[in-house]
């Protein structure tokens, strides 16, 4: 059976403009070359930095602007090039939460109106008995009372209106949700609520998930397996406990120990990188992590190492994975990944 | 005497649809070379705390009261011109967001030696000097030739490097910081953080440190005061407050925070919730603000507003159960 | 570790208890909601005072005491202000104050029909450029052109070219102010279309029309209407102008440029023949621009901050 979601080789390149002067165009190499699957029911989070394309990949999946190459297929079937009447169909299965919760609804529907839309658009349902039944099972599902159909965004918390966004993602009765950055914007308190609501739906009507987030904590508690994302390009994919037990590439190993822990008896090890991410518009020749990376060695400043197996379902892109790297370098990152928990 | 004193400030605001209570009565001080972190969700009244020691508070709509102590001196009783005097000098600010805290057609230089010049007098060539001193010691590489540059020119880490050197150039004596790594990714918060604690040794400044993030306290701060709702909750040595919240708001939130590393202690738990959100502050609410959510309220909690009470050595709290906890004989 | 909750019953002598504090700021009175609006937005409530004092004159011109504004009376020319004639006569002895009533007339059908005019060809030439990219370039360099040539120039060229007539005054000033709202609309829906809800709608499957005219279109409307106010006193301004220089409404209507064309020459002499209109001229520009600065600040959250 194949995947739910499968990208291959996806790419996308903005352009910046003709210069005025000179011929060359210049383009931001947003996303460059980044395969992935996600099963039905499963998680897959994408991670990285600002400027990683980890949120381009996510627009990419929800068509929301044609890519530049690579194809995008759902249950088997392409749907990067699609026509626009095929892809309405398409665009049922895959729905999506964003980050910001005022500005992801629109200020002048009425919540019942939010909601009706996909419903309605897709045809979901036949009479208006049949929409209101409907619409009072989301908000049963997401934990708003009936009541909020009724009411305007405005007089909504963040945490409410996020429920409300989650719930026009459901209306559609989706397979795969896109949450981008779905969780970032919240505060603690509400942020635990999101995150144990998105779980219990998944469970319950076994959603598959791309989760797009910045924040590795709580990536390691919704998810699966982590895509860790560097410059356009995919340097590690595992499933979560490899990733965060035995991570193979020394960017994964930098960002999980630069996360701030909540607790002031942990003694931890921490890798700090010096330095910015490069500019996408001209990545570093070879590795792009090789600026910035503890490890470096010649053969990273000349050959791009490609994202290959290390382990079962455990993908990463490093030269310190080959074989003729000396010993002492491999036990450099293995060290580093044991120090940091 | 410790270096400032806040005695039940409050900060109000007149808005269309009634007074907004941001802040009301909030107590602390902080001694020199100490860092205390103020904690807590958005509308808390954190940042308001910070703009209002620094008397940045609009009046109107706002409006403060209360004892803000600096040096002995009340900051609320001085003039404005005596004001502009600490601002910059005695008190300095790190903002959230650097890039619009800095000024985009000034060489950063130029920023930095701004504050000497007008508050230490220094002469041009001096600031200069000074600048690229301050540049070297918050890390940035090339320091001479980084000084002739815009802000655009930087990248978001490096801005708010350089907002930490002009916060520092005067040798502060209490450095406020909102919020300054929020905005940047996790490597370059990891950065700033190391930074901070560099310099906290060896600058003897009182660090006011505002933050949503536990784990930022956890790893810069010594004291911290939990807010909610415009009142102090609970305040506790760091260490004290991790492993001993008092306060059933303190628990939840540290309940709530997914941890790194979780799925390597076994299956990862569910999150803790906590019901509900945060009272309107416009109304009156005459009980504990934090009832409507909390799992131990009472009646009396509902009727009775809890006030700040020793619960161990050092570690206050606001609420009438905490102190009923008891370990089994 | 296991710690156990005594729920001892509490004596609430001994808790610990908030002592209270005084109020910082006084409440106030919570008042009704159209009183509580014109107190919250001081602009508004004088902007639309004036207005509305200005439509009552207009239409309630015929009962204020005047006579028929274009009705001549050789005899009785450049008579100053009296009691008969309240503001005077002019060069052909027709009462300046009977003019000056039934002139707010012609002021504010210009100006709120070029206001109307102006939004809604501008909102739809917006929506177009913004929406539909290909379109963006042409519409936008015919914008450019056109908003290169004063306004007021326009207005006069569009004008040489047909007769005086309201209509054609309505129609000349709409096309020299359209492009102001073209391009602010576009501006507009620029932004919006980038708006997370707006690419929610388009994963909601929903189709490009419906897309403009339920996400797109309310949420330019606010910014538009300000946009509005302005174009209605730049209109009424204009008007008064083409009128002035004899390129607006025929010379007999009684319109407050006409009326100063008219006293122009006796500026030094009898300077009442143009302090009257052009005193509501003013008032009545005032009155517009307070409206929109009021409704700009009312409407645009990131201006009227509330905390």
């Amino acid at each position: 059976m194949s995947p739910l979601l499968e990208v291959n080789g996806l790419k996308k390149h903005y352009s910046l403009g003709r210069p005025l002067f000179g011929h060359s165009r210049e383009y931001v190499h947003a996303v460059d070359g980044v395969s992935f699957h996600i099963d039905k029911a499963e998680t897959l989070s994408l991670v990285g930095e600002s400027g990683c394309g980890k949120s381009t990949v996510g627009r990419a999946v929800l068509r929301l602007f044609p890519i530049t190459a690579g194809e995008v297929r759902l249950g088997g079937e392409r749907i990067d090039n699609l026509s626009a009447g095929r892809l309405r169909n398409m665009r049922r299965k895959v729905q999506v939460v964003f980050q910001d919760p005022v500005s992801s609804l629109n200020p002048r529907m009425r919540v019942r109106n939010i909601l009706a839309e996909p419903i309605k658009n897709f045809g979901l349902v036949r009479s208006r008995a049949g929409l209101n039944a409907r619409l009072d099972d989301l908000m049963k599902k997401v934990g708003l009372p009936a009541d909020a159909l009724n009411r305007w965004p405005h007089e909504f918390s963040g945490g409410q209106r996020q429920r409300i966004g989650i719930a026009r993602a459901l209306a559609a009765d989706p397979e795969l949700i896109v949450c981008d950055e779905a969780v970032s914007a919240l505060d603690v308190s509400v942020k635990a609520q999101i995150v144990n609501l998105l779980q219990d739906l998944q469970r319950e009507l076994g959603l598959a998930l791309l989760f797009i987030s910045h924040d590795l904590a709580v990536v390691e508690h919704m998810t699966h397996r982590v895509a860790v994302m560097y410059l356009g390009k995919i340097v590690e994919l595992a499933p979560r406990h490899e990733l965060f037990a035995r991570p193979r590439h020394p960017y994964t190993v930098a960002l999980l120990s630069a996360v701030p822990i909540p607790d002031p008896k942990a003694k931890r090890s921490r890798i700090i990188l010096k330095g910015d991410v490069p500019s996408p518009i001209n990545p570093p020749k070879g590795c792009r992590f090789n600026t910035r990376c503890p490890f470096v060695f010649d053969r990273c400043r000349s050959e791009e190492p490609e994202l290959r197996p290390v382990e079962e379902g455990h993908l990463a892109a490093c030269h310190l994975n080959d074989q003729p790297v000396s010993e002492s370098q491999l036990r450099g990152v293995e060290a580093m990944a044991r120090r940091i928990w | 005497m410790a270096l400032l004193e806040v005695e039940d400030l409050q900060t109000h605001f007149r808005t269309p649809d009634g007074i907004n209570r941001s802040v009301d009565g909030v107590t602390f001080s902080i001694e020199s070379g100490q860092t205390l972190a103020l904690v807590g969700e958005s509308g808390c009244g954190k940042s308001v705390t910070a703009m209002s020691i620094l008397r940045l508070i609009p009046e109107p709509p706002g409006k403060m009261a209360g004892k803000i102590r600096f040096m002995g001196r009340n900051l609320l009783d001085l003039s404005d011109k005596e004001m502009r005097g600490i601002r910059g000098n005695d008190i300095s600010m790190i903002f959230q967001e650097p890039m619009n805290s800095l000024n985009p057609v000034l060489t950063i230089g130029r920023q930095i030696g701004e504050t000497l010049r007008l508050h230490q007098g220094l002469s041009q060539k001096e600031a200069e000097q000074r600048a690229v001193d301050m540049l070297s010691r918050v890390g940035i590489p090339e320091p001479t030739r980084r000084v002739g540059e815009y802000p655009h020119q930087l990248s978001g880490g490096m801005r708010q490097r350089v907002m930490i050197a002009i916060a520092l150039a005067c040798n502060p004596k209490l450095l406020i910081a909102d919020e300054p790594t929020t905005a940047l990714d996790v490597t370059i918060q990891a950065q700033i953080l190391d930074l901070v604690r560099d310099l906290k040794t060896d600058i003897g400044a009182a660090i006011l440190l505002i933050t949503h993030d536990l784990g930022v306290v956890a790893e810069v701060a010594d004291r911290v005061i939990v807010m909610y709702a415009g009142r102090k909750m609970e305040e506790a040595s760091v260490p004290e407050l991790f492993a001993n919240p008092k306060h059933p708001y303190t628990e939840g939130l540290l309940g709530a925070i997914p941890r790194l590393g979780s799925s390597l202690r076994g299956a990862t738990a569910r999150l803790s919730e906590i019901p509900g959100m945060v009272p309107n502050l416009k109304k009156q609410i005459d009980g504990c603000l934090f009832s409507e959510r909390c799992y131990k309220a009472t009646d009396i909690c509902r009727k009775i507003a809890p006030g700040l009470e020793e619960k161990a050595p050092g570690h206050v709290a606001a609420c009438h159960y905490a102190s009923k906890e008891m370990v089994p004989a | 570790m296991s710690t156990i909750e005594v729920h001892s019953p509490i004596d609430p002598s001994k808790l610990a208890v908030v002592h209270p504090l005084p109020d910082v700021l006084e409440p106030r009175k919570s008042r009704r909601l159209l009183i509580g609006f014109f107190m919250g937005h001081p602009a508004i409530a004088v902007g639309a005072l004036l207005l509305l004092l200005m439509f009552c004159i207009a239409i309630l011109s015929p009962y204020l005491g005047t006579m028929d504004p274009t009705q001549l009376a050789t005899w009785k020319r450049t008579r100053p202000p009296s009691a008969v004639n309240w503001f005077g006569t002019d060069m052909l002895g027709r009462d300046i104050y009977s003019r000056v009533l039934y002139g707010a007339r012609i002021s504010l059908v210009v100006g709120f029909s070029v206001a109307f005019c102006a939004s809604v060809v501008g909102l739809a030439v917006g929506l177009v450029s913004g929406m539909v990219r290909w379109t963006d370039g042409i519409i936008m360099r015919a914008i450019d052109g056109m908003m290169s040539v004063p306004p007021i120039l326009l207005a006069i060229t569009l004008m040489a070219l047909t007769r005086g007539s309201v209509g054609n005054v309505v129609l000349a000033i709409t096309i020299a102010e359209m492009p102001r709202v073209a391009r602010l609309v576009r501006g507009v829906v620029l932004q919006l279309r980038e708006q997370p809800f707006v690419e929610a709608a388009i994963t909601a499957g929903t189709n490009m029309p419906l897309i403009i005219i339920r996400h797109v279109l309310p949420n330019t409307l606010a910014p538009m209407t300000v946009q509005a106010t302005y174009i209605c006193a730049s209109a009424m301004i204009i008007e008064a102008i083409l009128s002035f220089i004899g390129a607006g409404v025929p010379p007999v209507t009684p319109s407050w440029g006409n009326i100063m064309a008219e006293g122009r020459s006796l500026w030094q002499v009898k300077p009442y023949i143009v302090m009257f209109p052009a005193f509501f001229l003013s008032l009545t520009v005032l009155a517009v621009n307070l409206l929109g600065d009021g409704l700009r600040d009312a409407l645009d959250p990131r201006l009227a901050k509330r905390v």
